[in-house]
């Protein structure tokens, strides 16, 4: 697999199964930690827009503070997508509350 | 009529990540700064690249493309530095005492003069004119990055079901994102037998996604009345030639192009800057001096850089070598290497005058295994470097010190089998 943490992207090669995983090829601790992430429980960050009220800027930039699981991209997209904001927020601000153990905030200054 | 005039020691050309700390670079050294935008806001493109991944050399941390500019913005806005928005270099010219440029603007004309330019325009898209595809030209074929712009900053879905042409890193980030807001990719073609962005993007972007990356082929047709109805998909032999009978019609509405990106340089022709053929942008020494002297070019007007970082960390230099220019006599040599190892080298030249340390960038013309990279030159401890991997799409960076010594020959670049 290939490990998506830095633009590295490093080739890991994983071999043996449950507590006893082995990862080679990774430059730093990060990807062993990737990979076995990824064979247990895969989580990625997800950045959208919401859509706002201000002509001037019709769609603020978002992200999720942490990660989420892999499996739920689509869904925290749903959510993502009925969101409305209606005042001006500013890089860090919470835009949406608890999206699978995480909030949804903006990344750009209204 | 009279215009207003104003004098700076320092006009940056480009409020994106280069012109950004370029301005703050040059302003720190205490020179009076001016910065030219085009646009409304600062950031440049960064505003529209809203997924993750910035700012990992030079923060230390995942930045999305909005963080990272507001960074710079910033620390801009806080030093109080002179600039213009919506405003654009009509003319520009070398005079007597440095350069006058004619901006126009929201506000009117303004003359400028300044001592030094700093040229961060940035880097355009490949469009569909720069590359061969037989057909119709209805509505629906576009770059990557007006998809991205239609998507981020609008908020419209300009495709159902699209086909991206191209496996630049821009390609492969539109291909997740439309798929996230509900449009079907129905796959990357790559020209070349291996992706042209990073493998991390293939991974997150394609992989997770279930995206077909489809190598060695190409859209060789387009067909459409008012908007694109259909393109053909042909494999392409090691020479890009099509092989006949493996065409295919692939229904959609729209075709988007990730084929890559080519160095702005309209300001800098016009005042007579050389180019390099091999990066397309200006050549320059190590202080980012373009051949004319008082010019200095930046981030990916100077080349085409893999990482905004390493566009800031341009901007800084030639900001600051910019605000300490002072007209010294120039003695150059060349950076000279093999084409048929490297794409390119930047800088091209080195000032034995200004002498110091630098970093030389290159690229590799093709993706190889197991090499030494060596940099020797008269008056130099040669330095070599061993890779396990090189590709052309990822740049390399090799710190050249000549210490106590004084480089006074040509710079030879060049690669051998690791052994």
């Amino acid at each position: 697999m290939t490990c998506i943490v830095c633009p590295n992207g490093c080739r890991l090669t994983v071999t043996g199964t449950g507590e006893n995983i082995q990862v080679e090829g990774a430059l730093c601790k990060k990807g062993i930690d990737f990979a076995v992430n990824e064979l247990t429980r895969p989580m990625r960050s997800l950045t959208s827009t919401v859509r706002t009220v201000f002509p001037d800027m019709p769609r603020l930039p978002v992200k999720t503070r942490g990660e989420i699981p892999k499996g739920n991209m689509l869904d925290a997209m749903k959510i993502i997508r009925r969101a409305l904001v209606t005042e001006r927020l500013k890089t860090g601000d919470v835009v949406i509350k608890d999206v699978f153990g995480t909030d949804i905030v903006a990344t750009a200054t209204m | 009529m009279t215009i207003r005039e104003s004098s700076f020691d320092v006009v940056v050309l480009g409020g994106g990540p280069a012109g950004l700390a370029a301005a703050i670079a040059a302003d720190k050294k205490g020179a009076s700064v001016l910065l030219v935008e085009r646009e409304k806001k600062l950031g440049g493109i960064l505003k529209q690249c809203i997924h993750d991944g910035f700012g990992l050399v030079y923060f230390k941390e995942r930045l999305t493309g909005p963080e990272y500019a507001q960074r710079f913005i910033d620390e801009f806005f806080s030093r109080n530095i002179a600039y213009r928005t919506q405003a654009f270099a009509v003319e520009t010219a070398r005079g007597a005492q440095g350069f006058s440029l004619l901006l126009q603007s929201a506000q009117g004309m303004e003359r400028i003069l300044s001592k030094t330019v700093v040229l961060a325009c940035g880097c355009r898209e490949k469009t569909s004119r720069q590359v061969f595809i037989h057909g119709d030209r209805p509505a629906g074929i576009f770059t990557a990055g007006t998809a991205q712009y239609y998507v981020n900053i609008m908020g419209c879905l300009p495709t159902k079901r699209c086909v991206i042409l191209g496996s630049g890193d821009i390609g492969m980030i539109m291909a997740r994102r439309l798929t996230l807001e509900g449009a079907q990719v129905e796959g990357v073609y790559e020209i070349k037998n291996s992706p042209a962005g990073l493998a991390r993007n293939v991974s997150q972007c394609l992989e997770d996604f279930n995206i077909p990356l489809h190598l060695s082929s190409t859209v060789t047709k387009v067909t459409g009345v008012k908007r694109v109805e259909s393109v053909e998909i042909c494999a392409v032999d090691e020479n890009f030639a099509p092989v006949e009978g493996t065409q295919r019609t692939v229904p959609c509405d729209a075709l988007i192009l990730s084929v890559g990106l080519l160095p702005e340089n309209e300001v800098a022709e016009a005042l007579g800057v050389e180019i390099d053929p091999a990066t397309k942008g200006a050549v320059v020494d190590q202080t980012l001096m373009t051949s004319v002297p008082g010019v200095f070019s930046c981030g990916n007007a100077l080349h085409v850089n893999d990482l905004v970082d390493y566009v800031t960390i341009s901007g800084e230099l030639a900001g600051a070598c910019a605000a300490a220019y002072t007209g010294h006599a120039r003695s150059q040599v060349c950076v000279r290497y093999d084409s048929s190892d490297f794409l390119y080298a930047v800088p091209q030249r080195y000032d034995t005058a200004a002498g110091g340390p630098f970093d030389l960038y290159f690229r590799v013309r093709e993706e190889c295994r197991n090499k030494r990279v060596a940099v020797e030159a008269p008056g130099l401890v040669k330095k070599t470097r061993k890779y396990l991997r090189l590709t052309p799409s990822e740049m390399e960076v090799l710190r050249i010190d000549p210490g106590e010594g004084i480089i006074d020959g040509d710079i030879r670049l060049s690669m051998l089998d690791a052994t």
